[in-house]
């Protein structure tokens, strides 16, 4: 065999023709998956691919880096809420949740009742607005564009009760440390009986349409499997980490507000690849729904939604570490205080930059067409992650 | 045992020490008038009997955090005896602080445990501190893979080099920074 | 007589004369044709810059439907889009992209800045990583203003456009 080749090399040289061997690099095409990129959002990420399979993955984020930590620093602890809540525009009401309970932990301040609840009931409004959109942008991926249409129709529904509660559809620097800025209006209760209602006959809807359709099961059954051990020892968080196996959820592992009063399940699904991944926050959308009611149940029927304050609060040299559960993970803010009633430095911990480094170790190995439906079954928002 | 039902008290919380004394001087672990809860204190203890009141420096002991503060030298053994033996599992978040008044950097590891249903609420920080001027540590990427990325945007915000983590080098930043730091104390921004 | 038409500089005139009344008669509704074909199909490049991409998807959604003004967000290549959106802040690392995604649209090209990010530099002016606007870098034709605008507004902005567009020249 190998002389046939050596004869044929010859002959070929003979020829003036040179015969190009494969050589490593050359089999290796190196692919930026940029920012201007329908499947990508702002983020880019360099593969190499070797013929159809991903050898290697640099995830390259920063597109949207604003210098959220940094812009903390000058303004003072409630001048930051509007500037804190625009990394995740339409889940706003968590990222600033979890920024007022650590001001309230540092400051020294107790919330009245009533506000605690309609702080949950914004949150969970929130996590559904949140998802749906996520599930929106997973149908288009896949290209299943009636998955974009239903759910981008049918969020409407909750930022209409957002904007009756608040005042504006998305980023409503609705949440204060200390409070709400102000109480529901009349009949809110009713109308939101009503929109969960809707959406609960809906989610089967969406079961019949998208996730029982062999063809999105075919493209997820299977695809980017996450053990369990490799869930713990990676710290990814949020429905990354429910779908492996991992039964945690910070409403059920250390309760904040009223959530020690609320009933539900922590939903989780055991096999760990992108079909779990995607199911899991549809099953935690029907968990909130089953939330919200009881939340509107018992609350309180009049009362104080904020705690006065001084006009800037302020409070004794400390920190505090405070985490809530959002619609992609754990969002924690550590603040360190100094006395003054501008922070000193604040720190957020977001569930998508957590969730990022699953990402080299799920694609590394699988083949290039699974790209879309692992990357974006990770929940992972390009703009909170840089923050 | 929640958070919640301690808040409302509003009797336990040990406020920590001031941030501009040195971590050198012992911090007493509860101020007079109010209890270290068991629980946590327990978690703490072990730790200190395993390497030395002299290496380990409690900061602060409240329902549900602890924090203590090590020197760079013997980090690393903390951290594995902590992963091993207390079930803390994963690192929540990575950051560090500059303060100039002092000339130290701090890097603190917020630890949480997703395997132990005990600690589940739990958070352990983790603090060191370095020089400002040649801030250099030890990366804790071997013992807690979930760091490697934060402790990336550490270097590149606040110029801290860890040594033996894959790669030290921007991560969020334009690629032709030319500046400090970002998060350093020195880095005004624009017009304030 | 017609001597007199065709000797030379009479017939220079003639032919200038008819020449201007042709193209007075048809620049007009050639002009308006073309105009017509270019604002009932404004394809917008997918580059999401900053955080109005959310209201730009809501937009896309079935309340406030974009669609029916010809605005598909075309998933093919931006070789054939002429509607770029620069949708929110914009950063120095993501500026340079913004600028060769711009260079590589075919002519004609119009340009929204959405957002007041993308306008004055908004709520991030003083970042230490945020362009105070983006008429800096690429020459915007309408400005929505709004912390995210509402779909409407955006709406508002390209129906401006399509004013714009209708008022222009074809060259």
């Amino acid at each position: 065999m190998a002389k046939n080749l050596e004869h044929q090399i010859d002959e070929s040289e003979k020829l003036g023709m040179q015969i190009v061997k494969e050589s490593e690099d050359d089999r290796l095409m190196t692919l930026s998956v940029g920012p201007q990129h329908p499947g990508s959002g702002h983020f880019r990420f360099t593969i190499k691919v070797d013929g159809d399979y991903v050898v290697y993955c640099d995830p390259d984020p920063g597109y949207v880096h604003r210098g959220e930590e940094k812009m903390c620093e000058y303004r003072n602890f409630i001048q930051n809420i509007p500037h804190l809540e625009r990394p995740v525009i339409h889940d706003s009401a968590n990222i600033t949740y979890s920024y007022s309970l650590a001001v309230e932990e540092l400051v020294g301040i107790q919330v009245p009742r009533r506000g605690q609840f309609i702080r949950a009931i914004a949150s969970e409004l929130d996590r559904q607005i949140y998802t749906l959109y996520w599930l929106a942008i997973y149908g288009i991926f896949l290209g299943h564009s009636t998955m974009f249409m239903w759910p981008t129709g049918d969020r409407e529904l909750f930022i209409d009760l957002m904007d009756a509660l608040s005042g504006a559809r998305v980023t409503h620097a609705f949440n204060i440390p200390g409070g709400v800025r102000n109480d529901m209006p009349l009949g809110f209760k009713d109308k939101c009986l009503r929109h969960i209602s809707y959406f609960e006959k809906r989610l089967k809807e969406y079961e019949d349409i998208f996730y029982t359709n062999p063809l999105f099961i075919q493209r997820t059954e299977g695809v980017g499997i996450l053990t369990k051990e490799d869930a713990i020892r990676l710290g990814v968080t949020g429905s990354v980490l429910r779908a492996s196996g991992v039964p945690y959820d910070i409403r059920k592992a250390e309760p904040y507000d009223v959530y020690n009063e609320i009933d539900f399940k922590v939903q989780y699904m055991k096999s760990g690849d992108s079909l779990a991944r995607a199911y899991v926050p549809l099953l935690d959308m029907k968990e909130s729904c089953h939330i919200m009611r009881q939340l509107l149940d018992k609350m309180p029927e009049s009362g104080e939604v904020r705690a006065k304050l001084q006009p800037t609060p302020k409070g004794p040299p400390g920190e505090a570490y405070r985490r809530v559960e959002s619609g992609r993970g754990a969002l924690g803010y550590y603040i360190v205080s100094d006395g003054s009633p501008k922070p000193y430095r604040v720190k957020i911990s977001v569930g998508s930059f957590r969730n990022m480094i699953a990402l080299p170790h799920l694609l590394v190995g699988s083949k290039l067409a699974d790209m879309p439906s692992v990357y974006w079954s990770l929940n992972y928002w390009p703009v909170e992650a840089d923050r | 045992m929640s958070q919640d039902q301690n808040n409302k008290s509003g009797s336990s919380i040990t406020p920590s020490q001031p941030p501009s004394t040195p971590t050198k001087a012992a911090a007493p672990p509860a101020k007079k008038g109010t209890e270290v809860p068991a629980f946590e204190n327990g978690l703490v203890s072990q730790i200190i009997s395993r390497f030395g009141e002299d290496k380990i420096k409690v900061a602060y002991i409240r329902p549900l955090r602890m924090k203590v503060n090590v020197d760079p030298t013997g980090i690393v053994e903390v951290a594995t005896f902590i992963r091993d033996n207390l079930g803390f599992d994963h690192a929540e978040s990575v950051t560090g602080t500059d303060y100039p008044k002092d000339n130290q950097i701090e890097v603190i590891y917020q630890l949480g445990s997703y395997s132990k249903d005990d600690i589940a609420a739990h958070i352990l920080s983790l603090a060191t501190r370095t020089n400002r001027d040649d801030a250099l540590l030890p990366s804790l990427t071997n013992v807690y893979k979930s760091a490697e990325y934060h402790e990336r945007e550490t270097f590149e915000m606040l110029g801290v080099y860890f040594e033996g983590h894959p790669r030290n080098e921007r991560f969020l930043l334009p690629e032709d920074w030319a500046d400090l730091p970002p998060l350093r104390k020195e880095f005004r921004i624009r017009g304030r | 007589m017609i001597k007199d038409l065709i000797n030379p500089t009479n017939f220079n005139l003639m032919v200038s004369k008819i020449s201007d009344i042709l193209v007075k008669a048809l620049d007009q509704p050639l002009g308006y044709a073309i105009n017509w074909g270019r604002i009932w199909s404004l394809w917008p490049v997918h580059l999401e810059t900053a955080c109005c991409s959310v209201e730009f998807g809501a937009a896309s959604g079935p309340r406030y439907d974009v669609e029916r003004f010809g605005i598909i967000e075309a998933f093919g290549s931006l070789r054939q889009c002429d509607l770029i959106v620069v949708q929110g802040t914009v950063n120095r690392k993501m500026a340079p992209r913004l600028r060769m995604v711009y260079d590589q649209m075919p002519e004609p090209k119009y340009v929204i800045a959405m957002g007041a990010c993308a306008i004055t530099g908004g709520l991030y002016v003083d970042s230490y990583n945020v362009l105070p606007g983006v008429d800096g870098i690429i020459p915007v034709d309408v400005y929505v203003p709004g912390c995210p605008p509402r779909p409407e507004t955006l709406i508002q902005g390209t129906i401006l456009l399509q004013e714009k567009i209708k008022r222009s020249k074809i060259k």
